[in-house]
């Protein structure tokens, strides 16, 4: 089956990936290089959504690392 | 003659459709009967031993949320034939992708280790010992796929679905009052007023409803079926039957400990089965039946869904269509993961109350993203075209979205500081 990416274009042959043990470091660069540019259009909804999700995932691991350490004081 | 005819097109009809389906059905009604895992269990037993049958119209109401965040799943993985992981990259680039992947592997490894505990605490009631146990699991997962083929994981997976049913003859058994059921479970209602206890019964229940392995393992699960979008109403029968399953389920295990076990405090779905075995064996026995069964289909679930996104994003083979040879990565993480979640439980005096307990934060750090990202996709006409959300649609898994992520942050904050719920 031909891999094509969220929209239905077919991908590029650089961009599908071998499945070794010797390239599996190389990997991360690559999926990085891969998925760079978000292809999702980044409308207001888009962003308000994303920063919602910064902001709580901060908070969170904020609380976690604050009972980390009174748990670790106790 | 004409209405003899007539009748037999009908049923033709009837019977090509539940072929159809037949062959369709798999990822929905193993996905919703696999999120009532060892975890589920355990939380409605103890709603059930606590409460009795006053919170079984909650139950119900679980139902149609866990349809409307799944059925979404259903409809992205048909237009897009990518995973939930794959789609985030995709979409939203790698920051998030890598975040998504690696929070889900974490929460999907120490979710493993709750099964396995849950499977290990069922089968020492027949007197088998955890390491048995832990190989007993490991053999029958790897048999499950070894075949090479998507169609008979399925199938067997459908089998311990089937199994799971057992708490319904369980409930028969011991006999409930169906007056006080109707009475007292169908209307709303909060048992002693909306108490600290009760709020955080009710979370844990939402809790058990949407996992985001859920997420994952059901889109891929279409992905590698090759569903298409002229199969994403049959899709969604699937969900549905599976949502239903799960809340009947969930009902009968709260009628049966609700029954037999009300009043007391009941802290795993193991020490119901125990305790019931005094009074009433053969449902304590079916108990932990059920319980080894939650826990094996959990297992089998979650290790998948983590294997499916590691071989979406590394372009690994990732099929269960593919012999062991054919995909080794993708089987690699999943024995990797399945063999080391056991032997953690193996371990002596491992701290399993606290990974419990920490499962249920960590989960919270990863629902609202695969939640999120789940709407916003769907939302995408490019991505989407036809099969993007209606505005009823949108209203309504919005609204369910809010409502879990809060409950579910709640739910988390109780368990770290449970002094301010006290």
């Amino acid at each position: 089956m031909e891999k094509t990416d969220l929209t239905g274009k077919s991908e590029s042959p650089e961009a599908r990936s071998d499945s070794f043990l010797s390239k599996q470091f190389s990997k991360f660069t690559e999926i990085n290089k891969k998925y760079a540019k978000p292809q999702i259009t980044m409308t207001p909804m888009v962003r308000v959504a994303l920063l919602g999700l910064r902001i709580y995932l901060i908070v969170l691991v904020l609380v976690l690392v604050y009972k980390f350490f009174t748990l670790i004081r106790t | 003659m004409n209405y003899l005819s007539r009748f037999y097109y009908q049923y033709r009809r009837v019977i090509k459709a539940l072929q159809l389906y037949l062959l369709i059905a798999g990822p929905g009604l193993i996905v919703m009967i696999a999120d009532n895992d060892a975890g589920g269990i355990t939380t409605y037993a103890a709603t059930g031993a606590k409460y009795g049958y006053a919170l079984i119209w909650f139950l119900v109401l679980l139902g149609p949320v866990a349809y409307y965040v799944q059925e979404m799943t259903v409809r992205l993985g048909a237009v897009t034939k990518h995973g939930h992981a794959e789609a985030i990259f995709a979409a939203f680039g790698s920051f998030w992708g890598w975040f998504s992947l690696l929070d889900l592997s974490l929460v999907n490894w120490l979710t493993l280790i709750t099964e396995f505990i849950g499977m290990t605490a069922a089968l020492s009631i027949f007197n088998i010992p955890p390491v048995i146990t832990v190989l007993i699991v490991i053999g029958i997962m790897m048999f499950m796929v070894v075949q090479g083929r998507y169609w008979t994981w399925e199938k067997l997976a459908m089998f311990f679905c089937l199994l799971n049913l057992v708490y319904i003859p369980a409930a028969f058994m011991v006999h409930p009052s169906v007056g006080s059921i109707l009475q007292q479970g169908i209307i709303p209602n909060f048992p002693g007023g909306l108490t600290a206890t009760l709020i955080f019964f009710l979370m844990a229940n939402i809790g058990t409803t949407i996992a985001p392995w859920m997420i994952f393992f059901q889109q891929s699960a279409v992905v590698d079926k090759g569903m298409g979008k002229k199969d994403i109403p049959w899709g969604k029968l699937d969900t549905v039957l599976g949502a239903i399953f799960t809340v009947v389920v969930a009902i009968f295990i709260v009628i049966v400990t609700g029954t037999v076990l009300y009043g007391m405090e009941i802290s795993s779905a193991a020490q119901a089965s125990t305790a019931m075995m005094g009074t009433y064996p053969l449902v304590g026995t079916l108990l932990a039946i059920g319980l080894f069964d939650a826990g094996l289909l959990g297992a089998i679930c979650i290790s998948l869904a983590s294997s499916w996104a590691f071989g979406e994003v590394f372009g690994w083979a990732h099929s269960l269509n593919k012999r062991i040879r054919e995909a080794p990565w993708f089987y690699a993480y999943y024995f990797f993961a399945i063999i080391t979640a056991g032997l953690v439980v193996l371990i002596p005096n491992a701290p399993l109350v606290l990974i419990t307990l920490f499962v249920q934060v960590i989960a919270v750090t990863l629902l609202p993203a695969a939640l999120v990202f789940l709407i916003l996709l769907l939302n995408n006409e490019e991505i989407m075209g036809e099969y993007r959300n209606t505005t009823v649609q949108n209203v309504v898994s919005i609204a369910i979205v809010i409502g879990i992520i809060a409950l579910s942050t709640l739910y988390a904050f109780s368990v770290l500081f449970p002094e301010l719920f006290a």
